[in-house]
């Protein structure tokens, strides 16, 4: 899960992390109030899970409270590579002597952790990491070791900071690293770092990447989501313990394994690229290697909620559950979302292959459930399933 | 032939006396994999399934000779249990366990290296291993394929069982499922090299998908070491950016991690990569046949 700026930077708060004073502000009136109790001069920010808010115009100073409303009107709705802002962070603005780029993350090809430092912050660090390699200090850090105060000296140094920033940086950093460390993060970033007129370093922005994996003991973690910018779709599923991600097209997808259901979106795109419309597919939905009756029916139900859903295309490989198992699980849901008085209204294809393949196959046949079409392959099945959505557009 | 597991793989599994344990016990057993006993704390002395339970991963290797572990223990145990393989240097650890938070795999795999790397760790969220015909670490359905000369390497489970499944008349000297988790331990480079030394193995198949930059590296290691036949398949060609689809690793964030990229990286090298799966198996299949 990622963390809007102002999460990330109430977990900096936590950590005895310096951090700009600054109020969160869904409304103009809002941040008129925050602009007012801040006092001043204030930065209105844009709060988007997405780079770049500042060349998007997502970013602005407002010299006073009047000023600060006419930049919140301006912030406030618009839209930044595909993210629409709905509220703003109001911060005092921080007299900058300099600015620095740090992060701590997970270097996942060489499997451990990664500072990366640079005196060149409040840019795009790629950008810099790319044109002039040696401004950027990458150092490898041991779960096992972590980072004391010395380590983070180093960092520091090693980035080229100047001397005089050096030991706030250390503090800064040592404490990012607990953060990073006691909350299961897999990057944690201060870009910019500031050293402030006043010889302080500070952390002028936050991102934030938490570990979904380690929720079981992150109980507090629950409070971050974003419930508002979650897709009503995505929460149900996840109520129910499904796999379910939304996408913009109109054949719904079920499958069993992340990999597979992976696959079944790309042989489905394919596969659309012949029929007028070019049905693709509505959701990545993957239930698992087990595809119990009782989880089929609940992905069924997922996806039929779904408006934009023209036809379902059920692609299952029958491993450790056998085929019949599934069949039977596919008949069991039909039988269970009618006892709910509910019904299969959209198309069903179903490719059932591996072990018990046949005698799955037959199952559903025997069982004859309306609008279920059983085809062998899983290109085929992708095009019947491209096809019926195109049908039924 | 095989790698790392053959006939003569002596298993124990931790976590046994659990629901997944027992189920999957029960089902490599069946297979006819050697397993010789299980692992818990709790139930040391007991018997779970005809097998001896001992108190620690040690023990059960001085009493039963075993070398192989395959875990089963619920995410917040993990690291612990993997740890402590290591710590009696086991020589193959199988990881099964799905949703281990990163820092634990992190640490435990930077646990395993300071020890030198006596045990080879698959996984974690991995299927496991299996050397058809032969023994069976893990969760990778026995009876779907056959014994044969191809040898898999896979982050997906499904996807592998699938392409052993298309390919099952050719058959398989060992599948990996590596497991589709940020960090891992055995990679898709560990694994090509050891099937590129194996001479029970022909031809390869590989599968990835997106996120990181695992198969960017491997194409890179099989353009200099690696001169038997490889086919890939990468999955998620049309998985939009910043979503991650089911597999924690599998995320493309920014330009990094595409399937477009690895596909390019790999044909560039000159491995031939199918667009679906039923086109990989039928590429491999040409291979084998001109053999």
């Amino acid at each position: 899960m990622d963390l809007f700026e102002h999460q990330a930077k109430e977990l900096f708060a936590d950590y005895g992390i310096p951090v700009p004073r600054g109020i969160v502000a869904h409304t103009v009136e809002e941040a008129r109030a925050a602009a007012e109790e801040l006092t001043g001069r204030v930065v209105v920010k844009a709060q988007v899970k997405t780079g770049g808010r500042g060349k998007a115009g997502g970013v602005k100073v407002a010299d006073d409270a009047a000023d600060a409303v006419e930049k919140a009107q301006a912030i406030l709705g618009m839209d930044i590579k595909g993210h629409t802002v709905h509220k703003v962070l109001v911060e005092e603005a921080s007299a900058i002597a300099e600015e620095y780029y740090f992060s701590f993350l997970l270097d996942r090809a060489n499997r451990t952790f990664l500072a990366i430092c640079s005196a060149a912050g409040g840019m795009d660090i790629e950008e810099v990491a790319h044109s002039t390699p040696e401004k950027v200090a990458k150092v490898p850090v041991s779960p096992l070791t972590g980072v004391d105060r010395a380590t983070a000296r180093e960092i520091a140094a090693a980035g080229g900071l100047p001397e005089k920033a050096l030991d706030g940086a250390a503090e800064l950093i040592e404490k990012l690293w607990c953060a990073f460390v006691d909350e299961d993060a897999s990057l944690v970033e201060v870009n910019p770092m500031i050293l402030s007129a006043d010889g302080q370093v500070k952390a002028l922005d936050g991102k934030v990447t938490l570990d979904d994996n380690a929720s079981f003991r992150q109980p507090d973690h629950e409070a971050f989501v974003d419930q508002a910018a979650e897709d009503p779709l995505e929460a149900a599923a996840k109520a129910k313990d499904l796999n379910y991600v939304k996408l913009d097209g109109t054949v719904g997808i079920i499958g069993n394994g992340a990999g597979l259901v992976m696959s079944t979106l790309d042989v489905v795109a394919y596969a659309g690229e012949a029929f007028p419309g070019k049905p693709a597919p509505a959701n990545f939905l993957d239930i698992g290697g087990g595809a119990s009756a009782e989880v089929m029916a609940a992905g069924l139900e997922i996806i039929m909620s779904d408006p934009s859903v023209k036809s379902i295309f059920v692609n299952v490989f029958g491993g450790i559950t056998a085929c019949d198992a599934v069949a039977n699980g596919i008949v069991s849901a039909f039988k269970l979302l009618e006892s709910r008085g509910e019904s299969v209204n959209h198309p069903l294809v179903v490719r059932l292959d591996g072990n018990n393949a046949q005698l799955g196959r037959q199952i559903l046949a025997d069982a004859a459930l309306p609008r279920v079409e059983l085809v062998d392959t899983m290109d085929d099945a992708a095009k019947r399933a491209a096809e019926l959505a195109a049908v039924g557009a | 032939m095989a790698i790392w597991l053959t006939e003569n793989s002596k298993i124990i599994v931790q976590g046994m006396t659990g629901s997944e344990g027992t189920k999957h016990t029960r089902r490599m057993l069946a297979a006819g994999s050697r397993v010789v006993g299980g692992v818990n704390a709790r139930k040391a002395g007991t018997t779970h399934e005809g097998l001896p339970v001992f108190g620690t991963v040690k023990e059960a290797m001085e009493k039963t000779r075993a070398d192989v572990s395959v875990v089963f223990v619920p995410p917040a145990f993990t690291k612990d249990a993997v740890k402590e393989a290591v710590d009696a240097e086991i020589p193959l650890c199988v990881v099964i366990t799905e949703g281990v938070p990163v820092h634990d795999t992190t640490e435990f795999w930077a646990y395993a290296t300071e020890k030198g790397n006596k045990t080879r760790i698959i996984g974690p969220n991995c299927p496991g291993i299996a050397s058809p015909g032969a023994s069976n670490a893990g969760i990778i359905p026995a009876d779907i394929t056959t014994a044969g000369r191809i040898g898999l390497v896979s982050k997906s489970g499904t996807l592998t069982y699938q392409l052993m499944y298309e390919l099952r008349d050719f058959g398989f000297s060992t599948a990996v499922g590596i497991g589709g988790d940020p960090v891992i331990g055995t990679t898709h480079i560990d694994c090509l090299q050891a099937f590129q030394d194996d001479p029970g193995t022909d031809a390869i198949v590989m599968i990835g998908e997106i996120g990181g930059d695992a198969e960017e590296r491997a194409a890179a290691y099989i353009e200099k070491h690696v001169t038997k036949p490889v086919v890939a398949y990468v999955a998620g060609f049309t998985a939009p950016e910043g979503k991650t689809m089911g597999h924690a690793g599998a995320i493309v964030s920014g330009s990094a991690g595409t399937a477009q990229a690895k596909k390019e990286a790999l044909e560039k090298v000159g491995v031939r990569v199918g667009k679906t799966p039923s086109e990989t198996a039928r590429l491999m299949r040409e291979i084998m046949q001109s053999r």
